[in-house]
């Protein structure tokens, strides 16, 4: 397999998804199938090519720095899970 | 009543043959009658639906006359809807409730449309199957058994199944013409740029555009007229001026160039869908086109390049998904690691973790040139093919999908098999180029599809072809048994 449990695991820390004991070989063995699939790329010659991140070859737009949009906290933090004076609150993070 | 298309249903508003409030209640049930076999509905929004219908009422009374007034339809639920539930299928955001409406959402309603509810899909809009949504699939009216497509699943087959007459999708890698295809519709899937992003949540940013699903050409014409537009919101929309769709659908296809890409028509395309597709392109030389062999060399190399791209973005627009302001949160997290893990890794299903874990990959220090440069690299290699190829035709022909609609579970434990029935559709997304798949036929029962694939900002002429292709043929009008 090109992918290796130790591989998955490092993968599963970066992205922060947990991955159960018993699924870590299938995702193992799942992605190992994508990443051969993905070697035909090796076969083409691209050296002189320039990578393509946008379809027309857009850069960002720029617009003016004045202030558009409007404090609207309440509204979007009246879903979030556990809020207190305007804070989003989370397991404490420094002992 | 439920037989009509955008354009029927228009003219009968405005002829006050009924009411915006009388179709909309026929659809109701209807969807009310069908839905629970099928299960094309995360969310039926009837209070919401019955107030925007009074509404339109109100306006026809007045005067107004614009083709979408008092006209029925549904979202893909992937688009955000103020204060209804917008779950793009997953577990994640089970319990989301949009604060705001996505442009192409305030677009119909301005237009005049009366939202009728929210459309399952493939988790995230990953899959071709409609099969990893969180609210259980979509089923192809056309055969209980099978797939309606994906992403777009519920999309198709609400329309196909005459539940609504028209319905918006996303197409990132094909998730608007191959469930058009499977199911028997008319999918239209824009050039990158063409329809706003924003309020659309993210997949893939480079490859994600919004599109709609309806029965005919000429509807498709009529609702790419209200989605189109630039949008200060949307940072990549572009700024190019909006074509009229809806009244150069008449013009004559003589002297049309298509091209048909051999690689699309090589022995591995199977015979069945083979001859559907020759009979149209047949109809097509009736009408005046010409037709001839073109190459689109790297094109085989577009699944791989997709599957790089695609993930390695998603695993970027989907690390928003964390616990901590909106959306699932795990229980008694005992650390943030904890509460980040365990709410991702309890929130999202199999097909999506499987996707944000390559993209992971591709992107990781080591890999970065190795995985995401150089398949960025090979994108721009198979869209100067497209380039090349219509310096030569006005348009190409293809078939959208490989095969018919595969029975429930048959690829779910083979991601790559289901990977593998983009492989027609995908190639259009790296491009950016447009593409509209539409109803040329029938393989035992279950409906086959061709796309039409145009260059950039060519909608005008794909719309233009597919409604004189309509005009006389009539895949397009038939019905799955049981739905008439």
């Amino acid at each position: 397999m090109s992918l290796s449990i130790d591989d998955v695991e490092k993968m599963s820390k970066l992205a922060r998804i947990e991955i159960r004991e018993s699924d870590i070989n299938g995702y193992a063995r799942d992605l190992s199938g994508i990443l051969d699939l993905v070697d035909q790329l090796n076969a083409t010659e691209t050296t002189k090519i320039k990578p393509m991140a946008h379809p027309l070859d857009q850069t960002q737009r720029l617009r003016s720095d004045i202030v558009t949009e409007e404090d609207q906290r309440e509204l979007f933090q009246s879903q979030a899970p556990q809020v207190e004076s305007g804070l989003y609150l989370v397991p404490k993070v420094i002992e | 009543m439920y037989n009509k298309t955008i354009a029927e249903i228009s003219a009968g508003l405005q002829k006050r043959d009924f009411s915006s409030e009388e179709i909309t209640q026929a659809y109701l049930s209807r969807i009310k009658q069908h839905d629970e076999q099928l299960n094309c509905f995360i969310s039926i929004t009837e209070e919401f639906a019955l107030a925007a219908a009074k509404n339109a009422d109100q306006r026809l009374a007045k005067g107004e006359s614009g083709g979408l007034i008092g006209v029925p339809i549904a979202h893909k639920d992937i688009f955000c809807t103020r204060d209804v539930k917008t779950s793009c299928a997953s577990k994640m955001l089970d319990n989301f409730y949009a604060p705001y409406d996505a442009t192409v959402v305030e677009q119909m309603n301005q237009a005049g449309c009366v939202m009728l509810g929210k459309l399952n899909m493939d988790e995230f809009a990953m899959g071709s199957s409609n099969e990893t949504s969180f609210y259980g699939p979509v089923r192809n009216p056309w055969d209980q058994g099978c797939v309606p497509g994906g992403s777009s699943g519920g999309s198709a087959a609400a329309v196909s199944a005459r539940l609504i007459p028209a319905a918006t999708g996303t197409d990132t890698g094909g998730s608007i013409r191959q469930p058009a295809a499977f199911c028997g519709v008319t999918g239209l899937k824009p050039t990158y740029g063409r329809v706003s992003r924003y309020g659309m949540i993210a997949f893939a940013s480079s490859l994600d555009q919004g599109g709609p699903l309806t029965r005919t050409a000429q509807d498709a014409a009529i609702m790419l007229q209200a989605m189109a537009g630039f949008d200060t919101r949307d940072s990549t929309s572009v700024d190019h001026p909006v074509d009229d769709y809806v009244s150069t659908l008449n013009r004559s296809l003589d002297g049309l160039k298509i091209g048909l890409p051999k690689e699309y028509f090589d022995d591995r395309l199977d015979t069945d869908i083979r001859r559907c597709v020759d009979e149209a392109i047949h109809e097509f030389t009736k009408l005046g086109a010409h037709v001839r062999e073109v190459s689109l060399p790297n094109i085989n190399l577009s699944v791989p390049v997709y599957y790089v791209v695609a993930s390695a973005e998603c695993s970027a627009n989907l690390s928003r998904f964390d616990g901590v302001r909106y959306g699932y949160r795990c229980e008694n997290p005992f650390d943030l690691d904890d509460l980040y893990s365990r709410s991702r890794g309890e929130a999202f299903g199999a097909e999506v973790k499987r996707r944000i874990l390559m993209g992971t990959y591709a992107l990781s220090t080591g890999y970065y040139d190795a995985y995401y440069l150089k398949a960025q690299k090979v994108r721009r290699l198979i869209s100067e093919d497209f380039r090349q190829v219509f310096a030569d035709v006005d348009i190409l022909a293809a078939p959208t999908a490989p095969s018919t609609a595969f029975p429930i579970g048959a690829k779910t434990n083979d991601p790559i098999s289901m990977y593998l029935s983009d492989i027609y559709t995908i190639a259009v997304n790296l491009a950016g180029i447009p593409a509209v798949s539409l109803p040329v036929g029938c393989v035992n029962n279950k409906p086959v599809g061709m796309q039409l694939i145009g260059n950039f900002f060519s909608e005008e002429r794909l719309l233009n072809a597919a409604h004189q292709y309509q005009s006389v043929t009539d895949w397009h009008m038939r019905l799955p048994q049981g739905f008439e």
